[in-house]
């Protein structure tokens, strides 16, 4: 005889010798509720504030953001007065960014609901409240890098997390499109919030589209999710694409991406199967558009486009002249429609993209990189942060992981900017350090960095007219006059960490 | 020198929009908005009043808007401003 029951004695010994329990039918009840009511019905689903109580937040805790939404991201300010209105207060608010639209947690500072921030740009009267001293404790600014690796690490420890989606089911599943009819918003790759939904405590997805489980885009896993709330909006698609991401029509920066095009072309790695991103700043994003017919007329085709990611990147996908594209942040609708519809234009976390310490970021393996600049100074350092006035201005963005990681690194910026210089003695904040920086383009010449030797005779041989970049910071010099020193105070206001971690610059504030 | 009321200038980038108006007290009266007021201010009043004084005025009230004009830019809508305001066409001989 060998029944279930004969082998209760074997089954509690080995149940004993596991460290485990018996298995009791008893215990086990079917649902049988209709599965379709039932994804309603899950217990993940719930309000703001369930979701705020039952994550278990408490003051003194860090709750982070993503800002895929740029300047018409409703998510942040949405929850930081949900979460002032419970009464919360001594929070560190980590985001990915923090843009103008973020003008309301100036009162959440003030009144001690915030008093802490991580992010990789300030932007707007925030900012500048913030470079006269608005808070305590200095603001923690990080690369797109090296805030997911921070994450990851455990650096930066994340208690909730809050991220808006423009789909989701009641599970979890959630994608920065949907392809529901009832679709609200749509802002492409979620790059920057993976990190947060993986290493987060908890995480809370606000999304304005519940689709039917399974959500099967889904950037951001189910398994990855503890609470979806369902809100009015997420965030305005339509200003996705404004301020730093704008399309130039000024005829200044369309010379200079002629140029930098230029320098691309012949700096030795346009090559077939090169890869290629562009940063944010009008000049930086219209080099795709000369790139384009330097490609086609050599016959040459680019492996990958990384990064923030245009309809002008799109463009020369569909064309055939971008293989792939890797999206960690779509930079306008055409971009995030692509993501959304074409298989070869996927999205990438933070990590993967851009950490010093992760071996198969993208960054790693890119070839060309066309960056703006704040300032640049003769030793070639970039600051991307702070104005020449002093006041906080810019965002670190994936900048300096970039600029470090790339075979060549081409920075375009005017001379001038009005009546502020751009190519200075010494920039206001170090943010990528000269030793990454290759090339400088400006209207008044290019200017190469003297351990890139090899460059300089390429784009000389090319017929380019290159200069010393003393030159360029002397001219500039001779036009605007000599300007007074910035009334700099003595606090702190904001700490700059290199991608390794360490800390690289501090921000003073500025007085009056 | 008897003025009354005039501009010159724009609010564009990279430029000045000066106005100029009789003053009850004596002496120039700058009032000056510049978005490189950190900077440059003490420049820009330098220049606005030296090239006011350059044409004979040294008294009236001025209020600068300025979106970071170079020094020749702002020398030119003074003087414009001045040469409406006085009615004396300094470009004239």
């Amino acid at each position: 005889m060998n029944s279930i029951k004969d082998r209760a004695a074997l089954i509690a010994e080995a149940a004993k010798q596991m460290n485990k329990a018996v298995y009791n039918d008893a215990h086990m009840k079917k649902n049988i509720t209709p599965r379709h009511e039932l994804q309603r019905t899950n217990g993940k689903l719930v309000t703001l504030e369930e979701a705020i109580k039952k994550s278990g937040l408490k003051d003194g805790m860090t709750i982070s953001f993503h800002h895929h939404f740029r300047s018409g991201d409703k998510v942040i300010n949405m929850v930081v007065a949900k979460l002032a209105e419970m009464g919360f207060k001594n929070l560190t608010l980590a985001s990915s960014s923090l843009i103008d639209v973020h003008e309301p947690l100036i009162e959440h500072i003030k009144n001690g609901v915030i008093t802490q921030l991580h992010t990789s740009g300030l932007r707007g009267a925030l900012a500048t409240e913030v470079s006269h001293g608005l808070m305590e404790k200095p603001v923690i600014f990080r690369s797109h890098g090296s805030r997911g690796y921070a994450i990851m690490s455990g650096e930066l420890h994340i208690d909730v997390a809050f991220l808006g989606a423009s789909s989701s089911d009641s599970l979890g599943n959630a994608a920065g499109y949907s392809t529901s009819p009832n679709a609200k918003s749509i802002c492409g790759s979620l790059g920057y919030a993976l990190p947060d939904a993986k290493y987060a405590d908890k995480t809370i997805i606000l999304t304005d589209d519940l689709v039917d489980y399974p959500n099967q885009h889904s950037a951001i896993s189910e398994a990855d999710v503890d609470y979806v709330v369902v809100v009015d909006s997420v965030g305005d698609s339509s200003k996705i694409s404004s301020g730093a991401i704008r399309d130039t029509k000024n005829p200044r920066d369309i010379l200079l991406a002629k140029q930098a095009a230029k320098v691309v072309m012949n700096s030795g790695y346009f090559e077939d199967g090169f890869s290629m991103q562009t940063g944010s700043g009008g000049a930086a994003l219209a080099v795709t558009k000369y790139l384009r017919q330097g490609m086609i007329d050599k016959g040459i085709k680019a492996s990958y486009a990384l990064g923030g990611i245009t309809s002008h990147m799109v463009k020369l996908h569909q064309e055939g002249l971008i293989d792939r594209i890797i999206d960690v942040q779509s930079f306008d609708k055409v971009a995030a429609e692509s993501l959304m519809n074409d298989p070869k234009h996927k999205s990438v976390s933070a990590n993967e993209y851009a950490a010093l310490m992760e071996p198969g970021a993208a960054t790693h393996f890119l070839d060309v990189v066309i960056l703006s600049a704040l300032e640049v100074d003769v030793n070639f350092n970039v600051n991307v942060l702070v104005g020449s006035d002093g006041i906080i201005r810019g965002a670190i963005g994936g900048h300096p992981d970039t600029a470090m990681d790339s075979a060549l690194s081409v920075i375009v910026c005017p001379l001038l900017r009005g009546r502020i210089p751009c190519v200075v003695d010494e920039v206001t904040t170090l943010i990528t350090p000269g030793s990454n920086v290759d090339v400088v383009v400006t209207e008044y010449g290019i200017a190469v960095n003297p351990n890139r030797p090899e460059v300089k005779e390429r784009l000389e041989a090319a017929g380019l007219k290159i200069v010393d970049i003393h030159d360029l910071a002397a001219k500039a010099r001779k036009i605007i006059g000599d300007p007074a020193p910035l009334p700099f105070g003595d606090k702190v206001v904001g700490v700059v960490l290199n991608r390794d971690g360490s800390v690289q610059d501090v921000i003073k504030n500025i007085v009056g | 020198m008897e003025i009354k009321t005039a501009m010159a200038g724009t609010l564009e980038s990279g430029d000045i929009f000066i106005q100029i108006a009789p003053n009850d007290n004596a002496g120039l009266h700058i009032d000056l908005d510049s978005t490189v007021a950190y900077q440059f201010g003490d420049q820009i009043k330098k220049v606005i009043t030296e090239t006011l004084q350059g044409l004979g005025i040294d008294q009236a009230e001025v209020k600068a808007t300025d979106k970071g004009a170079l020094d020749c830019t702002i020398r030119a809508r003074v003087t414009a401003a001045a040469v409406r305001a006085t009615g004396k066409d300094v470009w004239a001989d």
